[in-house]
């Protein structure tokens, strides 16, 4: 299988995937109590009369249900995800203002934690059974049962409450004006704890994959011949050992990354961070169904997208892949 | 040697059971301790804690007692952990042991379906479903089960392919014993040891999720439980953050003892894994 037969098959993949969820959300709206319009509405019971009949001919809602569950799923394939009344804007545009600074939370909880659980995990199957190896596997263990809203909530209060190192809330400066440079360190700044405790779990998650990984390599006969021959302790555990145990955390890796689109819920709502995450919690807050249930699609169609592309980062790291698949 | 033995060898396991066992214990004699309800008024607001006797860990934003909200929360989290890990079983060992006995076009089906619900992000998926629900006992029972079982199915379906070669499965197939008793009978008797190990490390999942959902404010209104405690507590932080640091440490010291449990479980019951481990 070539790269573009692979890359088209995922795509029909992923996009069946979406589908079934656009078909999901259509029955969540009708097991919400209440009419469907109302739901629609996201103001139970308090919608304008108006604005219910227009909704119900815009929606067909007195037809019979397939009808409904077609002319719902055309609005997805237009990229039409309704409309918030509650904010009196497309649940698109919404999405869309709030997208990017989701994808650079969340992005920068995913290099974080990758980076440092795979180091922990390395540098823990490398001094398996001593000191180091207890304390790494000691703070995973933490990391993997801390709740991560309360982490994020304690380490506003240390660090940037009590010991003022980085910002309380927000994604920037609110009427520093910053530009370039100085803008891009200001939004570093802010991201620093939201990031960090996002990415906490899963370096936990990491580091203890890494370890085992790294020390059932470390097994394998390749290994030995190139202890045989010689070489440094160092060097085989850098470039013999770590090279291959890293490949199944990075698939694995892949899979989470949606839990870390979830995660993000959290996080930004702790944090103030006006991402997709923030968005949801607002909606569920002011009931707002459509809103809801447009972040949920728009957060799956992130994961089928990174999926695909670690998928294809993977082909390209190990072309043994491509054999076997 | 023995399961109690081998459990017991394993310091980490001793000590998770030990927190478990007091947490539980704090769960069921909560009433006794504390028979005024949680959400009860009793002392002035924003009451430090280890101030006053009555009160060792102080009073939250509305006065109401924090010590007794984490006695009656223990029996919340515990409850929901309990419960929605059964459900996610309930869904994952069935659809599992269907695909991995029946394999060819059922086993692509199912775990077709299995994979479309690890797609989802989980957490949204839970949200989504408690909000639609409408937050109820029920609904974050099952909203936490439905996003939970597919790494059940996942290790039953293996189990049950590589079980069903065995000769004793073939003999009861050749004795013309019915396909849902072999399965019954015969097969997921010897899946028990891995179900029981990944279950008792869904428990502490399961509280993470409800606690993240009711920080949210997606918990049972009726019910005190500790992420509401912390979510409660989050727009005092600086003056009062004993408001929300007690109940996160709760759940944090029940969700390490059970996973510290759990794979104590996990060592005792796979001797030969665990040696391999060190």
């Amino acid at each position: 299988m070539n790269l573009a037969q692979f890359l088209a098959g995922r795509l029909a993949k992923g996009i069946v995937v979406l589908f079934a969820i656009a078909v999901l959300n259509f029955f969540l709206i009708r097991a919400a109590p209440g009419d469907p319009a109302q739901v629609l509405a996201g103001e139970a019971g308090a919608a304008d009369e108006q604005l219910l009949i227009q909704l119900r001919e815009r929606f067909g809602l007195d037809q019979p249900l397939l009808t409904q569950l077609w002319v719902y799923l055309k609005g997805y394939l237009t990229f039409d995800l309704g409309f918030s009344y509650r904010q009196q804007q497309s649940v698109l545009s919404l999405i869309l203002d709030r997208l990017p600074a989701t994808l650079l939370l969340t992005g920068a909880a995913f290099i974080v934690s990758l980076g440092l659980g795979t180091l922990m995990g390395a540098l823990a199957a490398r001094r398996a059974g001593r000191w180091q190896d207890s304390v790494i596997t000691t703070l995973a263990l933490v990391f993997y049962a801390t709740p991560l809203f309360w982490v994020a909530l304690m380490s506003q209060i240390v660090f940037s409450l009590k010991l003022g190192l980085v910002p309380n809330v927000g994604y920037e400066s609110i009427g520093a004006n910053y530009t370039g440079l100085a803008r891009a360190l200001d939004i570093a700044s802010h991201l620093v704890l939201p990031a960090l405790t996002l990415g906490l779990f899963f370096t936990a998650l990491y580091a203890r994959m890494m370890r085992a990984s790294m020390l059932e390599v470390a097994g394998a006969d390749f290994v030995k011949t190139a202890r045989a021959k010689g070489l440094a302790p160092g060097l085989v555990s850098r470039r013999h050992v770590a090279r291959n145990a890293i490949l199944p955390v990075v698939t694995l890796a892949g899979l989470q990354a949606g839990q870390l689109v979830g995660g993000a819920v959290l996080t930004e709502t702790v944090f103030a961070w006006p991402g997709i995450g923030r968005l949801m919690f607002d909606a569920l807050v002011q009931r707002d169904y459509s809103v809801l249930l447009g972040v949920f699609f728009m957060s799956s169609a992130m994961v089928v997208g990174f999926n695909i592309l670690t998928d294809i980062v993977y082909r390209l790291a190990d072309p043994r892949i491509e054999a076997v698949s | 040697m023995s399961f109690l033995k081998r459990f017991a060898r394993n310091r980490g396991a001793l000590i998770g059971l030990t927190i478990l066992v007091v947490v539980i214990l704090f769960a069921i004699i909560a009433p006794q301790l504390y028979p005024q309800s949680p959400w009860r008024t009793v002392a002035r607001p924003f009451l430090a804690p280890f101030v006053m006797d009555r009160f060792p860990l102080g009073t939250d934003t509305l006065g109401r007692d924090i010590a007794s909200g984490l006695a009656h929360g223990a029996r919340v989290s515990l409850t929901i952990g309990l419960v929605s890990t059964l459900v996610a079983l309930l869904i994952g060992v069935p659809l599992g042991a269907i695909a991995g006995y029946a394999g060819g076009i059922v086993d692509d089906a199912l775990m077709r379906f299995t994979e479309f619900f690890q797609t989802i992000p989980s957490f949204a998926l839970a949200i989504v479903l408690v909000a639609i629900l409408q937050p109820k006992l029920g609904s974050i029972v099952l909203a936490i089960g439905v996003v939970s079982w597919p790494p059940v199915a996942r290790l039953v379906r293996g189990e049950v392919l590589s079980l069903k070669t065995r000769e004793y499965v073939q003999a009861a197939i050749t004795i013309g014993q019915p396909t849902a008793r072999i399965i019954w009978s015969q097969v997921l008797p010897n899946t028990i040891a891995p179900i029981i190990v990944m279950g008792s490390l869904m428990i502490g999942s399961a509280i993470l999720l409800e606690s993240s959902l009711s920080f949210l404010g997606l918990g049972d209104p009726n019910l005190m439980s500790w992420g509401y405690m912390v979510g409660a507590g989050r727009t005092r932080l600086l003056d009062a953050w004993w408001i929300s640091f007690f109940p996160g440490v709760a759940i944090f010291l029940t969700v390490l003892a059970l996973n510290l449990a759990g794979e104590g479980l996990n060592d005792a019951l796979n001797p030969r894994l665990a040696r391999g481990r060190e």
